[in-house]
């Protein structure tokens, strides 16, 4: 078995002074794509921002390590380097900076810090071409500013093409299928499965199975409250799907104000 | 301080003793021009903080330190000057050094025939009834010392005349370099610029300074479209850390003419540089974009006036202030829709970028309507590099430093993209950029 790249161990973490994860367990190993799934407030998104590291999320007890390092102690830029990837739930806006030069400013400092050079212009658009074709997306947004203006199913893309340019050991996506029609849903599960690789590991965080469809993972768990209550093969997406969350709501440890889904 | 006064008898002494050396060079009119301008300025004297025009910019520097006229010849390297002013390869290119045009530096042999771009002086000489109708109608020196002071000392300048139905694709550039030779000197730029109608061109006008030279540039402009000429004018700002740099740009369009200026100031101690446009006839397009940047203990005061005189014109201001530092700012936005301007369509926005807790900007807009049935925006905001931008920014890799000096950059550099002619886009965008990575070595090392 590899050696895992993800290990969380008893994770606690707040924000806005709510402790929000409760004790989180889950080890994630190369080869593996693992989904969580979880309701609203279930602490999907702030276990998905712990990880990368976004201020204002405070890890209260418990350790993560990445490759074996304590990935709490690095900055959200070291983590990127050292190939971890976060793909956001509402990627942000760069009006004034074209796609292009973002990805290449991204590419360019990762590769540096693997001990690659530098691309210059031409090989970096054949790479930003030659990935874009993989994964079926179009190009032409590159000259466009980063999203502004673009549909969510665009930003989700952009998103999927960064992963695959920027080729992380671990890929977090967080809720990338959400607000997705059933084409763009398509090209984020295409993205996914070309880079699905014996040496990357994928966590999908999502609220609905539907991605599932398209990808298998191995593994499925259930975040209720910031805590895993179920972790089981594909088939436990397809009982959440036809179940909803309610059975595996512990009552005396279900928080009244946390809404769940229906 | 020193006595106003006193100061103001100085200049009146340089005065005499200028007006003793052109005498009988320059036409009569012009003559009387300087004369009713130098008479002007004494009865205004310097403004002082007091002057409502000028409450967040104290020249009293400009008043204490005394400047003297630059000379012609410069104790210069001609390499170091060349480095200078021949960025832009082959284009057609009006130099002046300390003030004085110098034809070794200027090249305008591939000008289509008609057009004219010389110095100021040899169009008086050549071609002065295109100059008489023009020259100081625009750039009023009643209300304004620093006007009346530039046209108490006119001789030289740049005259650039564009005949009616010419295009010239390529920029027509004007540089003013200075090089004070240790003493602290001050000059007075003068431009005139008269489009014909339906004539078509673009031209930069570039402030450059060496090293940290102390001197003082009074600079003025003014610009005449006629009915529907476009000119499209860029402004460039690189005057030396320790100068001072005033200058007002007053134009005059005419019926449906289109006029479009884009700035970049980045250099001098202090800058006040005044926009002044008259609307004068129907139809007229008028667009503002500037970019100011300032770090350390410099100030920057932009002032703009537009005048909506007639019915159906549409202006567009956009002004962006990067302040870093002790950095200070002043925006000043007026807009003037008279009685007969009905259906004006004017915008103002002021967006400021603040790098440091000691930086601080001050943003007016100024807007007086006597016209019904008229469009008005305008909107300022003040703020900080957006968090979120810089954790995306972070999460893919680039460092806080890096993300921070990327984010300033596109901040200001939103404007500069929508420059057309590619050699000055990339010339402004090149400094911005330099201008960026400087003051964040800087910030790192202070």
């Amino acid at each position: 078995m590899p050696d895992p790249i993800l290990e969380i161990r008893d994770l606690h973490a707040a924000t806005a002074g709510k402790e929000i994860l409760r004790g989180l367990n889950l080890t994630v190993r190369a080869g593996e794509v693992q989904a969580i799934m979880g309701p609203n407030a279930s602490g999907k998104s702030t276990l998905a921002y712990v990880l990368a590291g976004r201020e204002g999320y405070e890890v209260t007890a418990g350790t993560v390590r990445y490759e074996g390092k304590d990935l709490l102690i690095m900055p959200p830029e070291e983590r990127a380097r050292e190939g971890l990837f976060l793909a956001f739930q509402y990627p942000i806006e760069i009006p004034g900076m074209t796609t292009l030069h973002f990805l290449k400013a991204a590419l360019n400092t990762i590769r540096k810090h693997r001990g690659l050079e530098e691309l210059d212009a031409i090989d970096f658009l054949a790479l930003v071409k030659e990935r874009a074709h993989l994964l079926d997306v179009d190009a032409d947004f590159l000259n466009r500013p980063v999203n502004a203006g673009f549909s969510g199913g665009e930003k989700k893309r952009n998103e999927i093409l960064q992963m695959a340019f920027l080729d992380p050991k671990l890929a977090i996506l967080d809720e990338t299928d959400s607000g997705l029609d059933i084409d763009a849903l398509k090209i984020v599960a295409r993205g996914v499965n070309v880079m699905r690789s014996q040496d990357r590991a994928m966590l999908l965080i999502t609220h609905y199975q539907r991605l599932l469809n398209f990808v298998v993972p191995d593994y499925v768990h259930v975040l209720l409250n910031g805590r895993i209550v179920k972790s089981g093969g594909k088939e436990l997406a397809l009982t959440v799907e036809e179940r909803g969350y309610g059975w595996l709501e512990e009552p005396h440890a279900r928080i009244s104000e946390e809404k769940t889904a229906p | 301080m020193k006595d106003i006064g006193l100061v103001t008898d100085l200049y009146r002494s340089e005065l005499s003793r200028f007006e003793r050396q052109v005498a009988g060079t320059t036409p009569a009119w012009m003559q009387q021009l300087r004369q009713a301008a130098g008479a002007r300025f004494a009865d205004l004297g310097f403004p002082t903080t007091h002057h409502e025009e000028w409450t967040h910019t104290d020249v009293t520097s400009i008043v204490e330190i005394p400047f003297t006229p630059a000379g012609r010849r410069p104790d210069i390297a001609k390499a170091e000057l060349e480095s200078v002013v021949s960025w832009v390869g082959p284009v057609h290119q009006l130099t002046f050094v300390n003030g004085h045009f110098s034809s070794s530096l200027s090249s305008l042999k591939l000008l289509p025939h008609g057009v004219i771009a010389e110095s100021l002086a040899d169009s008086c000489t050549i071609v002065p009834n295109l100059l008489e109708p023009h020259l100081g109608r625009y750039a009023q020196h009643k209300d304004h010392a620093f006007v009346a002071l530039n046209t108490a000392f006119l001789k030289d300048g740049a005259f650039i005349y564009l005949p009616p139905k010419m295009v010239v694709e390529e920029p027509i550039l004007v540089m003013f370099v200075s090089c004070p030779n240790g003493k602290a000197t001050i000059s007075h730029p003068r431009v005139l610029i008269v489009a014909g109608p339906s004539s078509r061109a673009a031209v930069l006008e570039s402030y450059v300074g060496l090293k940290d030279d102390l001197y003082f540039t009074n600079a003025v402009t003014e610009l005449v479209l006629g009915e529907e000429a476009e000119l499209d004018h860029h402004l460039l700002q690189q005057e030396s850390q320790a100068a001072y740099h005033i200058a007002t740009l007053a134009v005059h369009q005419g019926r449906r003419s289109r006029f479009t200026s884009h700035s970049l100031a980045i250099g001098s101690a202090l800058d006040r540089s005044e926009v002044r446009a008259l609307l004068a006839d129907e139809g007229i397009t008028c667009t503002l974009r500037g970019v100011y940047a300032a770090t350390g203990r410099q100030h920057v005061d932009i002032h703009t006036r537009i005048e909506h005189a007639k019915p159906r014109c549409m202006s567009q201001q956009l002004y962006k202030g990067i302040l870093s530092g002790h950095a200070s700012g002043v925006f000043n936005g007026r807009i003037l829709v008279r009685q007969d301007a009905h259906k004006t369509d004017a915008r103002q926005t002021n967006n400021n970028l603040l790098l440091s807790e000691h930086a601080a900007i001050h943003t007016t807009p100024q807007l007086e309507i006597f016209a019904d049935d008229v469009k008005c925006t305008h909107g300022a905001t003040v703020g900080q590099l957006d968090r979120d931008v810089l954790f995306y920014l972070r999460s893919r890799g680039i460092d806080l430093e890096n993300a921070r000096r990327l984010m300033t950059h596109v901040f200001g550099g939103e404007l500069i993209r929508l420059i057309t002619h590619e050699m000055i886009r990339n010339r402004f965008t090149e400094l911005l950029s330099q201008w960026t990575s400087h003051t964040y070595s800087e910030s790192l090392t202070a």
